[in-house]
Order: C-alpha cells, then structure tokens, then sequence
C-alpha cells in the first residue's frame, strides 16, 4: 500500500482506501474516489502543501496532510 | 397568493459549474423574483418559463451542488427543494443540469434525483465544448439507460433551449414517463435492511406514502445525518435511526457510506463506454495550460495579487464618479422638497431623514454592483476555485475557511453582503467566525470618515503630498490585519474547533455568460437594498430625531441678530449680508444640537471618550455614525456649524474641524486625534445593518451584541493606545 504523497506528478495510480474522519471520507466517496477508481495525480504546489488530482475527468484538490489519509496503489 | 402561482413548478438543479445560472437566464429570459423560502431565512429565485401552448412554468433556482447528500444550509435547501419536502413546495418536474465534460460526476447527482421519484428532465449542457475535448456523447444511449428524456444543450449560445421547452412541456403533461424509479437499487438483502429501518423513521409527510421516496429519503439520510451535523429542520427520529443503522453497520464491519456511493458510481461506471466515446486528445486542455500559470506557486500569486489590484482600482475609481453623481441628485432632491414644501418639522423629516436615509442607502450600490460583477467573473470562469487555492494557506494560519476568502473580500465593499456570502460554508463555527471577523475590513462608508479626518490631519499642500495615500493606505492595511488577527484570536478561543479538510473542486476554465452575471448582481444587490436598506432608512430618522429633539428655539441673542440681518437682506440685499445671515442660522442650528438628545448624549459619554482625545462633539458624531458610518461626516458639520450640502471634500468643514478648540483653547482636532478617532472607526461596529444582519443568519442576539462589545472594546482600547501613547512619546 502507498500513499498519495509518493506518487509523482503526472503519474495515475488505483485508490485502495480512503482514512480519517466519516464526513471527509464521504465528501471524496461522493466526488467520484470510490476505491478502485484510477486517479492522476495533476499538479502539486509544495507552497500550500496542496495536491490536485484527476478522477473520471474532474478535478479535486486537497491538502497533502489530509491526502495522507488516502491510500493507493501504483499502476 | 394570487392565482398565478398555480403555474407548475419546475425546481433546477444542477453542479456548481454545470452553468445552471446560464440555463435559468436561457429559459426565463433573465427575469426573476427573489423571496424568501417559507420559514427561512435564505432568499429563493424563481422565474418564469414559456413553454409555447403548454402555457407557463415557474423555474426555481436550486442552489448548485454535487450531492443532495447535505451538510451545508445551502446544500440541504437544496435536497429540501427538489424533493419537496415540507414547508418547501413540492416540483411537478425536476430539471437537472450536467456538464458534459465531466457525465460520469454529474451523472451521480442525477441518479439521486431520479431516485427520489419526481418527473425529471436531464439537460447535457455545454455540448459545444465537447468536441475541444475530444468526447462525443451518446444521447440515445444515455436517454435508454437513465429512463427519462436527455436533452442537449449550450446555455452559452442557446442551442437546444427550445428542444428542452417542447421536452420539459410533455413531461408535465405525461409525468409517469419521466419517472423510471431507481436506477441502482441495492441487492444485498442486509443493506437493504438497513434502508429500509432508517425508511420507517421517514416522516410521512417526507415520503408521501411513496416507497420509492422513502427508500431514497433513507438514502439520503444515511449519507447526511451524522454525530454532531448540524442539519436543521431534520426530525430527530430519523437522526436517530440514520445513527442506529451506520452503528451497526460498522460493528458488522460494514461502511454503509461506501457502499451506497460505489453501487451508484459502479451502475455509472458500467455505462459510461457507452454514453461518452473519448478520442484521443493530443497535447494538455487549455484548462492545463492556463493553470500552468494560474497556479504556479509564485507567477500565479502575483496575477492573483494584480488581480486584486485591478477589482479594487475599479471599485474606487471607477464607482467614485457614480456615487457623486448619486449625492448630487438627492441633494438636488433635498433641496427642491425644501423649496415645494413649507419650512418645518415635517419637511425636515422628509429631507434630513427619509431622503437623506434613502441616498445614503444608493450611494453603497456603485461599489456593490461592481463587487458582485467580478465576483460573478471569478465564479463564472472557474477562476473562484482557484482563487481558494492560492489562499488556503494564508487562510489556515489565521484559522478560517477556506470559503472565507470571498465574504472577506466582499467586506471591502459592505459587511452586509459579505455576511449573507458566509451561507456557503458548511459549519456554523466557520460561519460565525467569518463573520465575527469581517466587521473590521475596511468598508466603503469608512472611506468618507478617513477622506475627513486626513484632509484635517493634513491639510493640502502642506508636508509631504504622500502623506494623505499613505495613510489610507496604512488604514486600510490596519482593517486587514486586525480582521485576520481577530479570526485568529476568536478562532482559538471563543468559536474554537477542529480544522475542517479542504476539498477543492477544480472546474475547467468557461466563457462566462455576461447576462446571468447581470441577473446575479441584480439579485444579490437586491437583497442587500432589502436587507441593510430598511435598517439605514429607520436608523437615519432615528438619528435625524434625536438630533432635532427636543425643539429649542435660538437664544435670543441669536435670534434678535437673525432678526436684524434678515431685515437687512430684505432692504440692501448683498453678499456679506447673506453670508452673515448664513452663518447665524448655522449658528441656531448648533445651538438646537447641542441641546438636542444626541446633543446632551454626546456631553454624558464625554468622560467615557476624552482619554480618547475626543470631546462631545466628536461624541454626536460618533452617535450619527450608527445609522451608517458616513452620516458621521454630515453630523460633524451639523455639530460644527456648516451650512448645507456637507461632505467630505466641503472645505468650509474641514476648516471648521481645523479650527475646532476645547474650552481651554487647544486644538480639538490635532493629528494625534484623528489618528484616533480614525483608528476608532476602523474598528468600532458602528453599523446597525450589520448587526441587523448578523441577528438574523446567527438567529441569536448573542452574536451580535458579542460583535458590538469586543469590537467597541477594541476600539476604545486601540484609539487609547495610540492617543496616550501618542501623548507619552511627545506628539500633541
């Protein structure tokens, strides 16, 4: 299992799991980060600690902290 | 209601980019009528709809999200709206939005919808955009598989609107061929076990004896109802229920969330080869390419910054010529009431309270159109989103929402709107303390005060020619700071709580739709007029009041001299015969203020305000200043003796203020005490509008009688600082 944060910009990868608390883990479930589903990740701004992901042609951007929460496996 | 409500209603509802706005103007022609949902206090849009000989809809603007699953206010209207769910009306027909771009996202949304059993109609909007993308859609195929009619259309251009017309008007004349039932419907027996106890906790006015309602209402409370939500106006059965049900799904080591979000994901998932064919795209999508800018961690902070720089540049320059031209016409107004009515008690009414109060309402519209315009821009171009990025970090350390960033930049234009812009955000402690803390930006009815005070602090041409823009620049640096210091301090004290994850949606860059963003200004600046005008009107005539009462008639002196020069005008009228009998009636109106209530007010709260530097007069200035913060000008030269049309660039009332003394014969008005008196308005809440309004989104009188303490707390000990201090370190 890998996390979010080793997958390099530009490289897809599988959702296995998502962590942390019910009411975030929704809110990605409901915009389309249901495990299994195939993510890219787009850009991330080492500034902010932000990283933006690609899902079933859609953005979605989160905090690296809180993308910590996310597990994934390399394609 | 009149019999025209009888018209069906059709309830839209779409994604926040799907370019549900655009539709709405598409469909009803940009005319809309905004109340207030029954028992809320959230305005609604609905419009009307012609649909040729099937006679006329009314089209409610649902507001945008991408669930019905809720746990903001506005998302929960939003399920509220479209399944109708009491005191809501309920729609005849649903119409839902996708962009169709991003079908499989979008396409979650309406397989809710459809769920919850009402007629729907799905418009694909922006279908001309598709072929940039590379993507083709299969609108038989998607029409087959969802059961209800598929309609393409461009909001932008208007293709295809007159097909969803025709489309939305044989649904409602046929609406069981637009009601399929569920699309996913849960297999395994023990989930549906769970749906169906968390369903008998439905209330029967929620389902309408429809099971399939019930089932999906059970859904959707699975999804919503949480320890802690704080959903309104849900029955607490069915939190009960919802909690009961997810408890024991997870002691049987089960996620009801994740399986009700992947079964319907997996049914989109199955299809989506055959409703979108992707060819393959050569080379990044504009939207990558400009976002290779946009965000680019220094470059795209600097446009950001030039941006600002721009939306402020016009929201002063370019509103300033305006709001003259507005001033000029009620003072115009003022002056021909004075003329046509006969002189008294009730033609001042009319001309220094209700003209006056409804002027100074108009002259914020300038600035406010023009805030709502780029906002608008900023929404309507996927830019907003964006702007969310580049400031989380900044809102993070201070402890704010990320969706904070809007009210607060609205907040340079009025608090008013800012703090109905707060809707947004999902927890209430968010809200509050957003809205705790904009008060203190640096709002256009302050710019009046400090355009006052700096032209008496520095009078032109002497010292330095900078020194004016610097310090109000340095004001409004000061407003800032201290808004974001206050979100920090209240944010670990008063209103603590736990960092809430950002979760960011990223839509492509759009050509924005200039007429919805018309309608959306309108809109917005029409609950503004509603909200805060009302407010500024009664508080102007207040004010106006208990500055004119009780009645004192001029001091004999006074009048005998009044007397004398009137009768000189009369015989040899000349200039400085006018101008002596101009400033003895200035002189009985003074006379009549200082014995007036605000008048004798203003000489008891003296102690409280001297260690300020300020004397009594200041103190009458400070009391008009409730009504809005800018009627401090106009009382000043009320307080001081001016004649007529007073504002801040009079001259006769800067020198006035200038020449101010104590009793003792020192300067009132020395640098020192405008720098005081401006740092007091800087953060005292003088403005009843917003607190009018923070008692009405908080619905408590706690939160705005907590803004007006700590932020009257702030002021009096700031202004003390800098004046004592001033003091000690040898300023006078």
């Amino acid at each position: 299992m890998t996390l979010l944060r080793d997958i390099a910009s530009g490289d897809s990868c599988r959702l296995l799991e998502i962590g942390g608390e019910a009411g975030f883990r929704r809110r990605l479930l409901e915009l389309g980060l249901v495990p299994g589903t195939h993510l890219r990740v787009v850009r991330r701004v080492p500034v902010g600690g932000l990283v933006e992901l690609e899902v079933r042609r859609c953005r979605v951007t989160l905090r690296t902290s809180e993308a910590d929460q996310v597990h994934v496996e390399k394609d | 209601m009149t019999v025209a409500t009888a018209a069906p209603l059709v309830a839209l509802a779409g994604n926040p980019n799907a370019g549900k706005s655009a539709l709405f103007n598409r469909l009803t022609g940009g005319n809309a009528r905004v109340a207030n949902y029954p028992g809320l206090t959230v305005e609604r849009e609905e419009g009307r709809v012609r649909l040729g000989a099937a006679g006329e809809v009314r089209l409610l603007d649902v507001p945008g999200t991408y669930s019905l699953a809720a746990r903001s206010e506005d998302e929960r209207i939003a399920l509220f709206a479209v399944a109708g769910l009491p005191p809501l009306e309920a729609p005849d027909a649903v119409l839902v939005v996708l962009d169709a771009t991003q079908l499989a996202r979008h396409l979650y949304l309406a397989l809710q919808v459809i769920e919850l059993d009402a007629p729907v109609v799905v418009a694909v909007n922006l279908v001309d955009t598709l072929a940039k993308e590379g993507l083709e859609i299969d609108r038989a195929a998607l029409e087959r598989d969802l059961g209800v009619p598929v309609v393409f259309v461009s909001a932008l251009t208007g293709a295809g609107v007159q097909d969803l017309r025709a489309t939305l008007a044989r649904v409602l004349a046929n609406p069981d061929s637009a009601r399929p039932g569920p699309r996913w419907v849960p297999q395994d027996p023990r989930l549906l076990g769970w749906i169906d106890e968390v369903g008998s906790a439905v209330p029967a006015d929620w389902h309408r004896s429809n099971d399939r309602r019930r089932r999906a209402l059970a859904l959707w409370a699975l999804l919503s109802l949480e320890e802690g939500d704080e959903l309104t106006h849900v029955p607490e059965s069915l939190r009960r229920a919802a909690l009961a049900a997810t408890d024991a799904a997870k002691s049987a080591l089960r996620n009801l969330d994740e399986e009700i979000v992947r079964g319907r994901y997996a049914w989109i998932d199955e299809r989506e080869g055959r409703f979108v064919r992707a060819k393959s795209r050569t080379g990044l999508s504009a939207t990558d390419r400009a976002d290779r800018f946009l965000l680019h961690p220094a470059l795209g902070f600097a446009l950001f910054v030039g941006l600002m720089a721009v939306v402020f540049q016009s929201l002063f320059a370019w509103a300033d010529p305006v709001i003259g031209w507005i001033e000029l016409a009620f003072a115009w107004l003022g002056d021909s009431v004075r003329t046509l009515l006969p002189e008294g008690l009730l033609t001042d009414l009319a001309v220094d309270g209700v003209i006056a109060g409804v002027g100074g309402v108009l002259v914020f519209l300038p600035q406010i159109l023009l805030l709502f315009f780029f906002i608008g821009l900023m929404e309507d171009t996927g830019y907003m989103a964006r702007v969310a990025f580049i400031m989380d970090r900044l809102m993070r350390i201070v402890g704010l929402h990320g969706r904070a960033f809007v009210p607060m930049l609205s907040a340079y234009a009025c608090a008013v709107p800012a703090i109905l812009g707060t809707r947004t955000m999902e927890r209430q402690r968010d809200r509050f303390l957003t809205m705790m803390s904009l008060p203190l930006m640096t709002c256009s009815a302050r710019l009046p005060v400090y355009g006052l005070l700096i032209a008496a602090f520095a009078a032109p041409g002497e010292g330095n020619p900078m020194t004016q823009g610097l310090l109000l620049t340095g004001m409004y640096l000061f407003g800032t700071f201290m808004a974001l210091a206050a979100a920090a301090v209240l944010g670990r004290t008063v209103l603590k709580g736990k960092r809430m994850p950002l979760l960011l949606q990223m839509p492509p860059y759009r050509r924005p739709h200039l007429a919805s963003i018309w309608r959306r200004m309108t809109t917005r600046t029409g609950i503004f007029v509603k909200q805060a005008g009302s407010v500024i009107l009664v508080c102007s005539v207040l004010i106006w009041a208990l500055l004119t009462f009780p009645r004192s008639p001029p001091s004999d002196t006074t009048a005998a001299a009044i007397k004398v020069a009137q009768a000189e005008q009369a015989e040899r009228p000349s200039p400085e015969t006018e101008a002596r009998l101009a400033d003895l009636e200035s002189e009985a109106a003074g006379e009549q203020l200082r014995k007036s209530y605000a008048g004798r007010f203003g000489q008891v709260i003296e102690p409280a305000i001297a260690p300020l530097g300020f004397d009594w007069k200041i103190g009458v200035g400070l009391i008009g200043a409730f009504a809005a913060r800018e009627v401090f000008v106009s009382t000043m030269a009320v307080v001081y003796n001016v004649e007529a049309a007073a504002d801040e660039t009079n001259v006769t009332l800067r020198e006035r203020i200038r020449d101010a003394r104590w009793p003792d014969g020192r300067a009132v008005f020395t640098p020192l005490v405008c720098l005081s008196l401006m740092v007091f308005f800087a953060l005292a809440c003088q403005c009843m509008s917003t607190l009018a309004v923070v008692k009405r989104e908080t619905n408590s009188w706690r939160w705005p009688a907590f803004l007006f303490a700590y932020n009257g707390a702030l002021a009096w000990v700031c202004s003390f600082a800098v004046f004592q201090g001033g003091k000690l370190l040898g300023f006078d």
